[in-house]
């Protein structure tokens, strides 16, 4: 009989793979990870503390940096809540701009998962294939909002600025072009052997404890839940749309993976359709002033990493009386331990960047 | 010995209160509360007394929170910028007892409303008691009377005398309270707390009425109870009403009418049309739905409040009791109608009189909504966790223990989260002080 | 060079093979420079970026002579727990064998160091030496992550050298001789790769997993391990590390270009073109495919390697020795 010893070992907070100032502290046995405790806060920045000082407009650009690759659905949250409480109509050229921005941002951050997954398993150029892609949503919404990744280009009752002109006809190019992308994506990744054999029934579990451990998004859609806000809880305009909920059924790293990249081309489907219908008028229908009535709210929506949601306690005042972000990332990051127990430690970061995190949401 | 000193201590603070900020004297007081707390609690051990710790610690409590309110006072006496807001807080809260009075006495009458006032009513009946214990000891050591007669007490020292009466039952108390007492009359002159006290001293009053009507029947039945409590809250309107000609009163109600009307014309404007279609929400028979299974499973008094929440896309709202909140989760996760199987959101809040945690569930089964809120104690604020149920509630549980201080009964693993281990205090408590070793 | 070795021992012997292996030195050195800018230049192009363009001209021509100077200026750091005299003797250990090996491989009909019977065997052995080394470092470091890269190195080279010599057994079979030269001259027909081609298959992917680059990288995953087994190691160690590895990737070209692609030998009706032209243009081809993988391939995970080296690549090593052996008694 060999004698074997566990050992402890600190990834991160600073570690090539943690996407962030994340920790995790492992209990190894050879290279099986017998323990896992995750450490977060290490970018807390007290988002919902300052904003109990803030009036509503200034805390939308504290959201851009929750969750940094798509700041447009923060600023979404925040305002719908907002809009929600007030009960304010949107111009319909603020709906149509607002989700075509979020859609962009869509893509882009799941070009950001794509990129850092494949670089996290090994594969370093796919990285740079989707990072080219992203760059031009990114101009794109540079071109909008002024911003390249923190935007606060959303306002209570509208949007900051309107299209600039041919900025609609920039994105309708943009729908080929990305699909002809995303085929060669499928051709250099989705069909790679070591690259399926890498996340086939890694990380897996069942939709029971996916729905237990408030999973949402592409972690929850892989177990075969079909469940998209967009949807099943239509804000905005989406149910004018005609779209897809890519649903995968094993619940491993590999139907994540598929989810995501079907969500790319569900994202493009609505991108086309609100191109087209793309009304004039209004941008923006600003309230004087934004008090919301005294009482509470609490609306969610579906970002690229999943379920968003915002709570606020107004006392009818310029601020609110207390601000809560419910942070996909935070809640998704839960089952970690879970299926770090027993895996191999080589399937640490293809289980870690499967679940799709950004730092700055889950510290908050 | 150490309480006269105190006490000593005690008025200087009063007098300060005047010319410093009100924080600092109100940091001031907390700590010396506490301190009177541990003698206090030490004096009962040495009594041997559980049950007079327990009473103890009830009543000091209570003195925290009458002292709060005099801190709001205090604010407003300084006329400062914060003025206005607490004006505006005290508005809102007898807005809310009125509100409160009216479901109480509409209980009888109006057939859904019944329930809601009933339990409003066993909590009053509950305040009531423990109001006669006070009002029986003070009355013992004859300290009722001139209070009355000075009409211009200090609550504080009144409460501070009573801690120390309890702590010693002697005649040091007495000597004590007078010189609080000649400490606040100096403190008279604020025409802002001079009212404040007069308002408090009404209260008083009532309290005292109802001290007596307590007495009186004897009897603990709660209808008796519930009649007592009606008549209280007649009285209490008849004490109103008699402050009112002092002028003061009046101005007062007069404020706040104004601003209930502001608020309504302002919530009229928001939703005009919303207004017409108040009524039938699309959600309401989800919410008589669930107020319908839970009330047949687990008894119709286990929640305290159920209504549709407007301003968050009409989301059915139950508002559990601390006691049946667990209770209530599990019903609601594990019954087959209910099934709420998916936990979008656990959070606290700290609204200053109390802390709630609010639970914002989903049954992907049935696609429908429920909110799930529960009222809980603010100095010592601690509920069942919802971890057993939904695994996720594990870290946002853990986020309101960091941020607010909430503890959860029967959490895994309920440690900081977001701050460091060592850290503090709560950050996002309404009267969270940022401490610093450095300053 | 064959008659100096034969000839008895003397001083002006030892100054001409200290001279001789100086110049080796100084070629492989100056192919591991422009290995290491080609690796990154062709990298560069294949992700869409430019590689180096500053240092030494529009291609960097000199990037990799300044990143040498500049490891060589580096503070030379030893973690305080570390084992000092194993820590610093593991990169040395790591790197002779990788030069040593270089000295058997014929690079024309005439340029050759050590003409030996057991050439093959004698590459497949010292090479196998490295792998103290690499273990020396990582165990000496007192790091886990680098003692968990170092583990991984072990595994991994002791699992594909198997599959690796299996595989041109099959070689062996056909020329009847071990020695390099010989295997070269029996290509002057038909390459081996035309042959061999199972065998060539096998000797190429556990050739990669041996050089410990991408898909076989695991010994330094840096999505996992940071750096792998050299993480504490900087300067002029961590360069000899480098080094060492770039030379294998040098050796193993250069043998597969012998074994398998036919050495200096000309394509038929292409003989005027000297032999040394021949080998290096067969061996930049394959040097080329290894930066291509690079840049294409995700890492594999240690225990289908494993996998892969026991349950795929030996048996299939095993299968190629049969069928040669009943070919060569054929025909």
């Amino acid at each position: 009989m060999i004698r074997t010893e566990e050992m402890l070992l600190n990834v991160g907070p600073q570690h090539p793979s943690t996407h962030g100032v994340f920790r995790i502290v492992i209990k190894i046995d050879g290279e099986t990870i017998v323990e896992a405790k995750p450490v977060v806060g290490y970018l807390h920045r007290g988002t919902e503390k300052l904003a109990e000082d803030l009036e509503y407009t200034q805390i939308i650009p504290y959201t851009d940096r929750m969750d940094y690759l798509s700041a447009m659905t923060n600023n979404y949250v925040i305002c719908h809540a907002v809009e929600t409480m007030m009960g304010l109509a949107l111009p319909e050229r603020a709906e149509y701009l607002r989700v075509i921005v979020m859609e962009l941002g869509r893509i882009a951050s799941h070009l950001v998962w794509f990129g850092t997954y494949l670089l996290d398993i090994g594969a370093m150029s796919p990285f740079l294939y989707a990072f080219r892609e992203r760059e031009v949503i990114i101009n794109l919404l540079n071109e909008i909002s002024g911003g390249r990744l923190t935007f606060n280009y959303m306002r209570i009752g509208g949007v900051k600025w309107d299209a600039p002109e041919g900025w609609i006809d920039k994105v309708r190019e943009f729908i080929p072009y990305m699909r002809e992308q995303l085929s060669g994506y499928h051709d250099l990744v989705s069909g790679n052997e070591i690259f399926t054999t890498r996340v086939k029934g890694v990380g897996t579990y069942t939709k029971e404890d996916a729905l237990s451990y408030s999973l949402s998004g592409a972690n929850l859609r892989c177990t075969g839940v079909k469940w998209d806000l967009r949807k099943d809880e239509p804000y905005s305009i989406y149910d004018r749309f005609d779209f897809d909920v890519p649903v995968q059924q094993k619940g491993d790293a590999w139907s994540r993976y598929r989810c995501r990249m079907g969500e790319i081309e569900e994202s493009l489907k609505i991108l086309e359709q609100a191109v087209e219908q793309f009304p004039e008028g209004d941008f923006a229908k600003r309230p004087r002033v934004i008090k919301p009535p005294k009482g509470e709210t609490y609306v969610r929506i579906e970002s690229p990493r999943g379920e968003i949601g915002c709570y606020i306690a107004s006392e009818g005042k310029k601020e609110p009386y207390r601000l809560k972000f419910r942070r996909p990332s935070f809640y998704n990051l839960q089952i970690l331990p879970q299926l770090l127990k027993g895996a191999n430690m080589a399937n640490l970061v293809a289980i870690l960047g499967a679940i799709d995190i950004v730092l700055g949401e889950v510290d908050g | 010995m150490l309480a006269n000193e105190h006490d000593q201590d005690k008025s200087k603070a009063v007098t300060n209160d005047e010319g410093r900020s009100g924080k600092a004297s109100a940091e001031e007081r907390v700590r010396e509360i506490k301190r009177k707390k541990e003698l206090a609690k030490k004096e009962a051990e040495g009594e041997g007394k559980q049950s007079a710790r327990s009473a103890a610690e009830e009543r000091v409590r209570k003195i925290k929170e009458q002292k709060e309110k005099e801190k709001e006072a205090a604010s407003e006496g300084e006329g400062g910028n914060s003025a206005r807001s607490t004006a505006e807080e005290r508005v809102r809260e007898i807005k809310r007892k009125k509100e409160a009075a009216k479901r109480a006495s509409d209980g009888d009458s109006s057939e859904p409303e019944r329930k809601a006032a009933r339990s409003a009513a066993e909590e009053r009946v509950r305040e009531i008691k423990r109001r006669k214990e006070q009002a029986k000891q003070s009355g013992k050591e004859g300290e009722a009377e001139p209070e009355k007669a000075a009409g211009e007490d200090d609550a504080k020292a009144r409460a501070e005398a009573r801690v120390k009466e309890l702590k010693r039952k002697k005649e040091e108390a007495r000597k004590a309270k007078e010189n609080g007492e000649k400490a606040s009359a100096d403190d008279a002159k604020s025409g802002a707390e001079a009212r404040v006290r007069e308002i408090k001293r009404k209260k008083a009053e009532a309290k005292k009425k109802a001290a007596e009507g307590g007495r009186d029947s004897g009897s603990e039945a709660k209808s008796a109870a519930q009649e007592r409590v009606r008549e209280i809250k007649r009285r209490k309107a008849e004490a109103k009403e008699a402050g009112g000609s002092g002028g003061e009163k009046s101005e007062k109600e007069k404020k706040i009418a104004a601003m209930k009307a502001k608020a309504r014309a302002k919530a009229a404007k928001a939703k005009a049309e919303k207004e017409e279609e108040q009524e039938p929400s699309p959600n309401q028979p989800l919410l008589d739905k669930y107020v319908k299974v839970i009330g047949g499973h687990l008894g119709e008094e286990v929640l305290e409040e159920s209504y549709i929440n407007r301003l968050a896309k009409d989301v059915p709202t139950l508002v559990a009791k601390p006691g049946t909140y667990y209770k209530i989760a599990e019903f609601l996760r594990h019954n087959e109608q209910l099934a709420f199987d998916y936990l979008s959101d656990i959070h606290g809040v700290d609204y200053e009189t109390h802390m709630e945690v609010y639970v914002h569930l989903y049954s992907l089964q049935n696609r429908q909504p429920v909110a799930l809120k529960v009222k809980i104690n603010r100095n010592e604020p601690e509920i069942e966790s919802l971890v057993p149920l939904w695994k996720g509630a594990d870290w946002p549980e853990r986020e309101s223990y960091d941020l607010l201080g909430i503890r959860f009964k029967g959490h895994p693993n309920l440690t900081r989260i977001m701050m460091p281990d060592d850290w503090v205090g709560h950050p996002l408590r309404k009267d969270y002080e940022p401490y610093d070793v450095e300053v | 060079m064959h008659e100096l070795l034969m000839s008895p021992p003397s001083w002006l012997h030892a100054l001409i093979f200290f001279v001789a292996g100086a110049v080796l030195l100084a070629i492989v050195l100056g192919f591991v420079t422009y290995a290491i800018l080609a690796d990154r230049k062709v990298i560069g192009y294949m992700q869409l970026r430019i590689g180096p363009n500053r240092v030494g001209g529009r291609f960097g021509l000199l990037q990799t002579v300044a990143d040498v100077l500049k490891l060589l200026m580096k503070e030379d750091t030893i973690p305080e727990k570390a084992d000092k005299s194993l820590y610093v003797i593991a990169p040395a250990i790591a790197f002779i064998p990788a030069f040593a090996v270089l000295a058997v491989i014929p690079f024309s009909a005439h340029l050759q160091f050590a003409d030996i019977g057991v050439g093959l065997l004698y590459y497949m052995s010292v090479s196998g030496i490295t792998t103290i080394g690499i273990l020396t470092g990582s165990w000496a470091s007192n790091n886990k992550y680098a003692l968990i890269g170092g583990m991984r190195a072990v595994a991994q080279m002791i699992s594909y050298e198997i599959p690796l010599v299996m595989s041109v057994i099959g070689i062996i079979l056909m020329t009847g001789s071990l020695n390099l030269v010989d295997i070269v001259m029996e290509q002057q027909q038909l390459a081996f790769f035309i042959m061999q081609p199972l065998g060539f298959i096998i000797f190429i992917i556990s050739g990669i997993a041996e050089l410990s680059r991408t898909p076989f990288d695991l010994p330094e995953a840096e999505s996992e391990l940071v750096a792998g087994y050299h993480t504490e190691y900087s300067g002029f160690r961590w360069a000899f590390f480098m080094l060492s590895e770039y030379v294998y990737m040098f050796g193993m070209a250069a043998l597969t270009t012998v074994l398998f692609l036919g050495g200096w030998l000309p394509i038929p009706g292409l003989g005027f073109i000297p032999g040394v032209i021949w080998f290096s243009l067969k061996f930049m081809l394959v040097v080329f495919f290894l930066v291509w993988l690079r840049a294409t391939f995700p890492r594999l995970r240690a225990d289908q390697l494993m996998e892969f080296a026991w349950k795929v690549l030996l048996p299939a090593a095993l299968a190629n020795i049969f069928i040669t052996a009943i070919l060569k008694e054929l025909i």
